[in-house]
């Protein structure tokens, strides 16, 4: 029996085993044939179709028959310009504001406890914590949220035992953020988007504090500094790129975001959710067009600013 | 960072509050599976019953949908793993022109929201008149599921020593013995997780698949309906708790798999 493979093969001289050879003896050759069906695919089906869609924002509709006038024209970006308009882009871009804010203030001492504390089991037991809502089915989250904040459900039951009614009652009854419910309010969509993106601003954070040398908030100890002086002055500035990097991932999803606030929210749109009906029910392809190049440019400038800050270099 | 003192309880409370906040609202899809509410998502259920699990067994709709979402997630696997590895393999191990370009050009597709991939993706297929069928949903799935495979291999690639391609070619084998005896053992794992995340990733997509689907009900197009009009909420309630054991496996596979890779690898941050 020949059960004992050869130490040295012999050479093939099939004609695929001699193709290859003649490919890895020219490495400019193998480098092009590796990077050919990437760049086909991305070129072609990413590149193409984003470029077809930034032309169509140049476009513009006619008002009276409804159809797609090719010529170039500024028209559709004037648009975006109009109160209407320009209140959902406003309405966006604070909200996603104030949950990268609320993400960074939850995320913080989770990231912090698992980066010095957390040993073994309890290191395990926060990663998974970490993961399993990263990667639990997004819908499935939403769905959860709502079973939370239902009228009937978990939360306005827990209020009500706990006999905090009047406190809820309080919030909702706030101009803008409030609402008839939880589930119908700037509020609960607030609180959805932190919980969705909230894992996203952990693990920068955790990563950046990970790497801060435990001696050195001692020192600071040892020189005097309170906790408050020694957080401000010392493990803030570290984690700072942490917080950058986890601030890009909350404000990028939260512009481009059309699902959460379809279902738990008030029926103001967001940019997201305009661009998916102006593009669907109003069949208005260049303003949808203009529309997405908005959270484009305010990823462009929040990135930009980012790397001004020096957070890029940092990380 | 790591030391020896306690936590401060403010801290602890903070942690562990975060925790709960994380975790609370998945564990309450388990307990509304079986509630036997049937109208209202009322809290604490009146009663428990395994009666809907059977009812959503029977279901040809979620059924239907549920195919069609793996069907989808195991192509787009399947071409993110070529895809992916081959780049990986190329920015890895060699300096090219454009090589910069490629590794932006691979990432975009998540750093931009997922919203523009969809509608640029939609308008393209009615510009080119395609019709929508199973593969203008994978065409946008295989784009971004790429980045997933591409992150894996790329840093199974960076850790594993040219100098074993080098020496197995020394020793005689040919290009495809090299590969299939001594890169493919070596970044297996990788390829396994990379696929295993790029797979829960498609399963769970909704947003670019609202725009690439047409009339086609994939299985988060099923839950997203359900969600926006209600029509059955028991029904609802088992579906979520199956596809949240359906994501989450992978995962837990995919952290122990990789897990090993990088203690031995020695690769501390």
């Amino acid at each position: 029996m020949s059960a004992l493979s050869p130490a040295i093969f012999a050479p093939r001289s099939g004609p695929l085993s001699r193709a290859v050879d003649w490919v890895i003896r020219h490495p400019r050759m193998f480098v092009f044939l590796m990077v050919l069906p990437i760049s086909l695919w991305l070129g072609i089906v990413y590149i193409g179709a984003l470029i077809a869609l930034l032309i169509q924002s140049f476009f513009s509709i006619d008002e009276y028959s409804g159809l797609i006038v090719h010529e170039f024209t500024l028209k559709t970006y004037a648009e975006l310009f109009r109160s209407y308009n320009l209140d959902i882009i406003i309405r966006t871009v604070s909200m996603a504001a104030a949950v990268t804010l609320a993400a960074a203030v939850i995320a913080f001492p989770i990231a912090y406890f698992a980066a010095r504390y957390a040993r073994g089991k309890w290191k395990a037991l926060f990663y998974i914590g970490v993961m399993l809502p990263l990667w639990s089915s997004y819908l499935v989250k939403v769905y959860a949220w709502k079973l939370v904040l239902a009228k009937e459900g978990i939360l306005n039951w827990l209020f009500a035992k706990l006999h905090l009614t009047w406190a809820l009652e309080a919030a909702l009854a706030l101009p803008v953020v409030g609402g008839n419910s939880l589930s119908v309010s700037y509020l609960g969509t607030f609180i959805v988007f932190v919980y969705i993106w909230l894992p996203y601003m952990i693990i920068p954070v955790q990563a950046s504090l990970e790497r801060v040398p435990a001696p050195l908030l001692e020192a600071a100890a040892d020189l005097g500094a309170t906790p408050a002086q020694s957080f401000r002055m010392v493990l803030f500035p570290l984690a700072m790129p942490g917080i950058v990097a986890g601030s890009i991932f909350t404000f990028s999803l939260t512009l481009g975001d059309y699902i959460i606030p379809q279902i738990i929210g008030s029926s103001r749109l967001f940019i997201g959710q305009a661009v998916y009906t102006q593009q669907g029910t109003a069949g208005n392809i260049p303003l949808a067009a203009a529309f997405t190049v908005v959270p484009i440019v305010i990823m462009g400038l929040y990135l930009w600013g980012a790397r001004k800050m020096g957070a890029f270099d940092a990380l | 960072m790591h030391s020896d003192t306690r936590a401060p309880l403010p801290l602890k409370l903070a942690a562990a509050g975060g925790l709960f906040f994380l975790l609370a609202p998945i564990a309450l899809i388990f307990v509304y599976a079986f509630t036997t509410e049937e109208k209202s998502f009322q809290w604490p259920p009146p009663g428990f019953t395994l009666k809907w699990l059977g009812v959503t067994l029977n279901r040809p709709d979620v059924w239907e949908a549920l195919f069609l979402s793996l069907r989808v997630a195991a192509i787009s696997t399947v071409i993110a793993l070529a895809l992916g590895t081959l780049t990986a393999a190329a920015v890895a191990r060699s300096r090219f022109f454009g090589r910069e370009t490629i590794s932006l050009l691979v990432i975009l597709p998540i750093a931009l929201p997922g919203i523009i991939t969809g509608i640029s993706l939609r308008s393209a297929f009615s510009l080119l008149e395609i019709p929508f069928s199973t593969w203008t949903i994978v065409l946008g799935h295989a784009t971004f599921c790429i980045v997933i495979v591409y992150n894996n291999a790329v840093a199974r690639f960076r850790r594993t020593s040219g100098a074993l391609i080098d020496a197995a070619m020394d020793l005689g084998a040919d290009g495809v013995q090299t590969f299939t005896l001594v890169i493919l053992p070596n970044i297996a794992t990788a390829l396994l997780a990379g696929g295993m995340l790029a797979f829960a990733l498609s399963f769970d997509e909704v947003i670019v698949t609202t725009f690439t689907a047409g009339q086609q009900t994939t299985l988060p197009i099923w839950m997203l309906e359900e969600l926006v009009r209600p029509r059955q909420r028991p029904v609802t309630n088992v579906v979520a708790m199956a596809v949240v054991l359906v994501t989450v496996l992978p995962i837990l596979a995919a952290y122990y798999l990789t897990r090993d890779g990088e203690h031995t690898a020695g690769a501390e941050k």
